[in-house]
């Protein structure tokens, strides 16, 4: 495929055979920036306006790599994998899915506050709102939970987007549930939740096979998530412990991740935990995570020992959150699809 | 068999679902950061024409539908069917009433119309954007009035009925325009 059909991209020409200047023209036409230079500078402004945020509030900015020897084990995230040839070489490192891990690892090695501004990659990831490379903004507050973490995410979408007054609400998980579909996502089973889908009009999807947290992502994702952050911010957060991923576990009747996304206009845009801690527990997800991985045949990376190693030493506790910067971007400008604030999407890259 | 995963899909890809032939019309990847991804995508029924939303786990494939577009030259009306012919091959082909639709009325002899064949078959038929009929009947418009506003119905040798202006008279040839279904000009030999 030459060419995606993003905005501003002519429709090929399908009566005329192919030619050399005809090559040459669509070659022309890929070197050009999708975004436009008003946005490639909104861009600018915007990574300006974080380091001043993190500056004012005393967060130091660090770089971790990129390449790492072991990867995440969340089977809903693919990592790409490469190789290095000559000295050092000769073994598999994988493209981070975040910087998650390392900037643990500052933390346990008493760093204090820590942001990281960088580039991640994720396979198979492609759509209006999903490229396979893009650019995350994590930071880490030792000491806080992810109540407080959330504020901080506020005060900071406020002043990239120069909206002070920016209206905020929180809404647990379950609330949702229980008061857009009444049920229960604590309890529900497969063939309820399935139900629930069809009652909501999801007629077609009844043949999927999901498990209990396929079937809340698909309600969540199709019936639920449009309605998040409409003309402002929704903070969903205490997730069902199976969706806790690196969040603790609060204990309780209803025990839950500590764990927020942040909705803006419908859209995904930050996802932050208070970090587990807790080594063996953390081991133990990744084994469960691998073993789903083994069951459902996709690749069983190497876990991360150096961050097992870290949480054992005596991490501090801590919330940490990353935040999608493209997303914010397109909110900031009023894009609609994610190519619309890339210079070059990976099709013409 | 071929088939096409949800990596593939884009618009204008057919697919198979539930024994019916469908074309994509638009595809959205949908993923939560943390959790399983799907691709809602809108589908046409390429049989009956209607537009239905699907969705899919990203990743699972489906049946290609055999579904390809040809050039073919309108025959003859046998009184059920319509037969047309390949320009190349000279292969002769019958499409059904559901199939032909709309076209049937706008199509006449030697036009060359663009089929849509399933496995093989016609599946649908679509008209040549611009035909030449000859009007078998309007109302005679008023003597003098060469304006055209206001128009009249004009009934055409293929049975259509379109709105022409009011100087246009029986016998004449007309162009229409077959998306719209509009009167464009007068003609002169098709």
């Amino acid at each position: 495929m030459r060419r995606v059909s993003s905005g501003g991209v002519r429709p090929t020409p399908i009566s005329d055979p192919p030619s050399r200047s005809r090559d040459l023209a669509s070659l022309v036409e890929d070197w050009r920036p999708a975004a436009s230079l008003e946005r490639i500078r909104a861009r600018a402004d915007l990574l300006g306006r974080v380091r001043d945020f993190f500056a004012a509030a005393g967060v130091m900015e660090v770089e971790t790599p990129i390449l790492s020897r072991a990867a995440v084990t969340d089977p809903a995230l693919a990592s790409l994998r490469t190789s290095i040839e000559g000295p050092g070489g000769g073994r598999h490192l994988y493209l981070h899915t975040s910087p998650e891990f390392p900037m643990k690892r500052l933390v346990a090695a008493g760093s204090g506050p820590i942001y990281q501004i960088c580039k991640v990659f994720r396979g198979g990831e492609r759509g209006r709102r999903h490229h396979p490379e893009f650019s995350l903004l994590e930071w880490y507050r030792p000491g806080w939970d992810h109540w407080r973490l959330m504020d901080e995410v506020a005060d900071l979408v406020r002043t990239i987007l120069q909206r002070p007054h920016m209206s905020e609400e929180r809404i647990g998980y379950r609330e949702l549930f229980m008061r857009e579909l009444d049920l229960d996502p604590w309890c529900a089973d497969t063939e309820t939740l399935r139900r629930a889908a069809l009652d909501v009009g999801l007629a077609d999807a009844g043949h999927l096979d999901l498990d209990r947290d396929g079937w809340l992502d698909l309600l969540l994702t199709h019936r639920l998530e449009s309605g998040l952050g409409r003309g402002g911010m929704t903070f969903l957060h205490d997730y069902p412990p199976s969706q806790a991923a690196l969040a603790r576990i609060r204990p309780g009747e209803h025990p839950a991740g500590e764990r927020f996304e942040l909705y803006i206009e419908g859209i995904e845009l930050a996802n932050g935990f208070h970090e587990l801690t807790d080594a063996e527990e953390q081991r133990r997800r990744f084994m469960a995570d691998l073993e789903v991985r083994r069951e459902l045949g996709l690749p069983e990376p190497p876990i991360d020992d150096a961050f097992l190693a870290a949480l054992a030493s005596g991490m501090p506790d801590c919330a940490g959150v990353a935040l999608g910067l493209d997303r914010l971007l397109m909110i900031a400008v009023g894009g609609d699809h994610i190519d619309q604030v890339l210079t070059f999407p990976v099709e013409r890259a | 068999m071929a088939t096409y995963s949800t990596n593939e899909f884009k618009g204008g890809l057919k697919i198979m679902l539930d024994g019916d032939p469908y074309t994509i019309v638009e595809n959205e990847f949908v993923k939560p950061g943390k959790g399983q991804a799907f691709n809602r995508v809108r589908v046409r029924n390429l049989k009956s024409g209607r537009v239905v939303e699907k969705t899919f786990k990203s990743g699972d494939t489906v049946e290609a539908a055999d579904v390809h577009d040809t050039d073919m030259q309108y025959l003859y009306n046998d009184g059920e069917e319509w037969h047309f012919m390949h320009q190349e091959t000279f292969e002769q082909m019958i499409a059904n009433a559901p199939a032909v639709g709309e076209a049937a009325k706008w199509i006449k002899e030697n036009d060359v119309c663009k089929v849509t064949l399933w496995n093989g078959s016609p599946l649908s038929v679509e008209p040549p954007n611009f035909v030449v009929l000859e009007i078998t009947e309007t109302d005679p418009g008023l003597k003098g009035d060469t304006s055209g506003g206001g128009g009249k119905p004009a009934t055409l040798e293929t049975g259509a009925v379109v709105r022409v202006p009011l100087f246009v008279q029986t016998g004449e040839l007309i162009k229409v325009d077959t998306r719209t279904g509009e009167y464009v000009s007068r003609a002169k030999e098709a």
